[in-house]
């Protein structure tokens, strides 16, 4: 496994060098003050660095590191996503029992493969639950929006995010001991298909795909980035258990599934009247405006290996 | 006279405001927007709108560390005071200023006290609507406080604070937090006008500070 880490890390040092190379000659040479859109790309490449330091400090510390990373995420996002919504004074102790309860419990069961348990706690157990908690405060006002948003939020935020460190848990034969590459390669190929998304859209972007959502996503940075993601996918199949084709379709999915949590979180942002989620990442906004994407991909990718690849 | 007022920054106090900003970026990711002030080591009067204990805390998280040490909260001495374990809380691990709102005695005017704290040239966090706001009100009306110490140190700049999502992270009566993301705008400083009279000026006051909310209820 340390020769595809190594490969893994040397690629990504190859492209973000690049990219801070390019940025800088685009900002030498274009007129003073940089437009917004350069400024951006920088600090967006900037975070990159940070971010690909991060993943690669976790990587090491294999499982743990793993976990404890993704439970930081979804205590981000929680928190990102709950802001948004209209919380009263009587959730209280439901949004403190999100934090402080529904969280370490969900990673607990990632932790220790209770995959039973790990995929109806939240949906079964927590959505019922939930409201049956806020209506013994027995505040009735905006009551069904107020249960709906709560579920939601620990819904995306925590369930959906756990299912990329639950990847360690599935049991691929041949594969043993190398799980964290599925990890790599579920991350790289989604985050890279937003980064090839934007790229197309900015070099070739002219038909929106959904002007009332999102009106920087186009049908060009759509197509483009997919495509372009699944060949990476393709290329990657050496980390993965797929074979080339295999590892294409599977990252095609992904992206797609991807673009669709990107365009559900622009509409949701849209519904809230923000821009961004939240202020975490400089250039990027907040953790879910960077996680969106991953969000949808991860569940779906999880259940294609456990179906088609887990004995 | 007041024994906060003459204690100097001690290490207890040091480690307690370094602590409390740390937990209060953790579980808020505070962020001050400077939105027609800057950071400064001037001396100022910092007024705010106050919903939750946690607000000053969270202000003076957004102020570096050399200005967080010469800077007060003005806090309820009816309340602080009450206990010895609360002003031990209040007054030497937070070095906040105990004022009375039903004072009797000539030392225990509350002007007085805040006004000996400026004239160390520290600094003040006040909260001029005098109390938590239970109320659905974005802004309670202003007291007399902040107009009065202008006029009686016309130098010291006005810094109206808006503290946005406090109440919803600790509100009143609880005692955890709930991590939620919260922002303090700093607006640009406000000063008495001549000859301005004094509720002219509060509501002159009151409107620059609820100008500040980033997000204003909407109403559905």
């Amino acid at each position: 496994m340390r020769h595809e880490i190594s490969i893994l890390i040397i690629g990504l040092l190859v492209v973000l060098t690049t990219a801070s190379i390019v940025a800088a000659i685009l900002s030498a040479r274009a007129p003073k003050p940089l437009s917004s859109t350069l400024v951006n790309l920088t600090q967006r490449i900037n975070a990159w660095w940070v971010m690909v330091a991060l993943m690669t400090v976790a990587f090491f510390f294999g499982r743990y590191g793993m976990t404890i990373l993704f439970a930081l995420i979804s205590f981000a996002a929680l928190r990102e996503f709950v802001t948004l919504t209209h919380t009263r004074r009587s959730d209280h102790w439901v949004l403190l029992g999100m934090f402080g309860i529904i969280i370490p419990f969900q990673y607990w069961l990632v932790w220790t493969a209770w995959y039973g348990l790990f995929v109806i706690f939240i949906p079964v157990y927590c959505f019922l639950l939930m409201p049956a908690i806020t209506a013994l405060h027995g505040d009735t006002e905006r009551f069904l929006e107020r249960i709906a948003a709560q579920q939601w939020a620990v819904m995306i935020s925590v369930y959906c995010v756990s299912h990329v460190p639950a990847l360690l848990t599935l049991e691929v034969p041949g594969f043993e001991g190398r799980n964290l590459l599925l990890i790599a390669f579920l991350i790289i190929v989604v985050q890279g298909s937003d980064v090839l998304q934007y790229i197309f859209g900015k070099l070739f972007g002219k038909h929106r795909f959904s002007p009332t959502v999102s009106p920087s996503k186009t049908w060009e940075g759509l197509i483009g980035g997919l495509v372009s993601a699944s060949l990476l996918g393709a290329l990657l199949s050496f980390v993965t258990p797929f074979s080339p084709l295999q590892a294409a379709g599977v990252a095609f999915i992904a992206c797609l599934m991807g673009f669709l949590g990107g365009l559900v979180a622009s509409a949701i942002k849209r519904d809230q009247g923000v821009k961004d989620w939240g202020h975490l990442i400089e250039g990027h906004g907040g953790m879910m405006d960077r996680t969106d994407s991953l969000v949808f991909a991860a569940p779906i990718f999880f259940h294609i290996v456990r179906y088609f690849w887990t004995v | 006279m007041n024994r906060l007022s003459l204690k100097t920054f001690t290490l207890l106090q040091t480690a307690t405001s370094v602590g409390l900003s740390a937990m209060a970026w953790a579980v808020t990711g505070v962020r001050p927007i400077w939105n027609g002030s800057l950071p400064s080591e001037r001396q100022r009067i910092y007024f705010a709108n106050h919903t939750s204990h946690g607000d000053f805390i969270l202000l003076s998280a957004c102020l570096s560390e050399k200005e967080r040490a010469m800077t007060h909260a003005v806090a309820a001495g009816e309340y602080w005071g009450k206990s010895r374990l609360r002003r031990f809380i209040a007054e030497d691990m937070l070095s906040s200023v105990l004022i009375s709102r039903q004072w009797t005695k000539p030392e225990e005017n509350p002007i007085e006290i805040m006004l000996s704290v400026l004239d160390q040239g520290h600094s003040l966090i006040l909260f001029p609507e005098g109390t938590r706001n239970m109320t659905e009100e974005p802004l309670l009306n202003f007291r007399s406080g902040l107009y009065n110490l202008s006029i009686a140190r016309p130098d010291v700049e006005l810094i109206p604070c808006w503290i946005e999502n406090m109440s919803r992270v600790l509100p009143k009566g609880q005692f955890l937090p709930v991590p939620l993301l919260c922002r303090v705008v700093f607006g640009a400083p406000v000063a008495v006008a001549p000859g301005e009279e004094r509720r002219g000026f509060l509501n002159r006051a009151h409107a620059a500070l609820l100008a500040l909310n980033p997000r204003p209820e909407r109403d559905d």
